[in-house]
């Protein structure tokens, strides 16, 4: 967005031209890939599982800042990488969704088992 | 709100607030769009018996989430609106690793998640370090 030529209020079209600018489109694509995934991944995991682990993103994005495009990394961010990569570890060896009893995910699964057959899990 | 915007130099109180927005909102919209997949079910097995459209309807034929999605907009909104008052080294850190802890606390209230010690240790330890990252 930095090499576009600034866009003003005054010419709200400038925005959306700016959306078809290739590596903003691929951008985008790529955004709504994440979400999908996310979503994907709320349907079988608990959001105190997807939160932190999603939270490794930040690690990668500071380390391809340092080896891609050789930004210096202060020591507090490489605290921060080792805090967020062991929370990261700390929560992937637990489980990922919560157990319920019975009865309560029998109810909970009803609207989409009520036609088909019960799911092979 | 009036616009155009004027620009005032935001005490703590103010700053505080724009910042609790970010964090109620974002808050409400990660609870809101977990509790839609779940009611939804496992994508997975969706996808497997009724194809990529079929996923697809299910969640957007959902309520729930797009309540979820109206709340992270909302979210967004209300960074950008608290990134024009606020620098920007104020709002990252402190938006991105507080919705860690207020979305476990959230989760254990409203989705009866089971936020074991496990989890509060791995929530605090990512709130820690997105904030030494953010910083």
């Amino acid at each position: 967005m930095t090499n576009l030529p600034g866009i003003s209020l005054a010419h709200p079209g400038s925005l959306i031209a700016a959306v078809f600018t290739p590596w903003v489109a691929v951008g985008i694509a790529l955004l709504i890939g994440f979400f999908a995934s996310y979503l994907t991944a709320l349907s079988w995991a608990d959001l105190t599982f997807v939160l932190p682990a999603t939270a490794f993103g930040n690690v990668i994005v500071a380390l391809l800042a340092r080896f891609w495009l050789h930004e210096p990394i202060s020591i507090q961010r490489w605290a921060g990488i080792v805090l967020i990569t062991v929370g990261v570890g700390f929560v992937a060896n637990g489980p990922s969704l919560t157990e319920r009893p019975a009865t309560q995910v029998a109810t909970a699964k009803q609207p989409s088992t009520a036609v088909e057959e019960e799911p092979v899990r | 709100m009036t616009a155009p915007f004027p620009s005032f130099e935001a005490g703590p109180w103010a700053a505080a607030a724009m910042i609790a927005a970010v964090i109620v909102s974002s808050t409400a919209g990660e609870v809101l769009t977990a509790a839609a997949m779940k009611s939804i079910g496992d994508l997975d097995v969706i996808r497997a018996r009724s194809g990529m459209k079929g996923a697809i309807r299910a969640v957007i034929t959902c309520p729930l989430f797009f309540a979820g999605v109206s709340f992270l907009a909302l979210a967004f909104f209300s960074l950008l609106f608290a990134l024009n008052h606020l620098n920007l080294s104020l709002v990252a850190p402190a938006a991105a690793s507080l919705t860690l802890v207020t979305n476990a606390i959230a989760a254990k209230l409203f989705l009866k998640e089971n936020v074991d010690r496990r989890r509060w240790t791995a929530a605090v330890l990512v709130c820690v370090g997105v904030y030494f990252l953010a910083h």
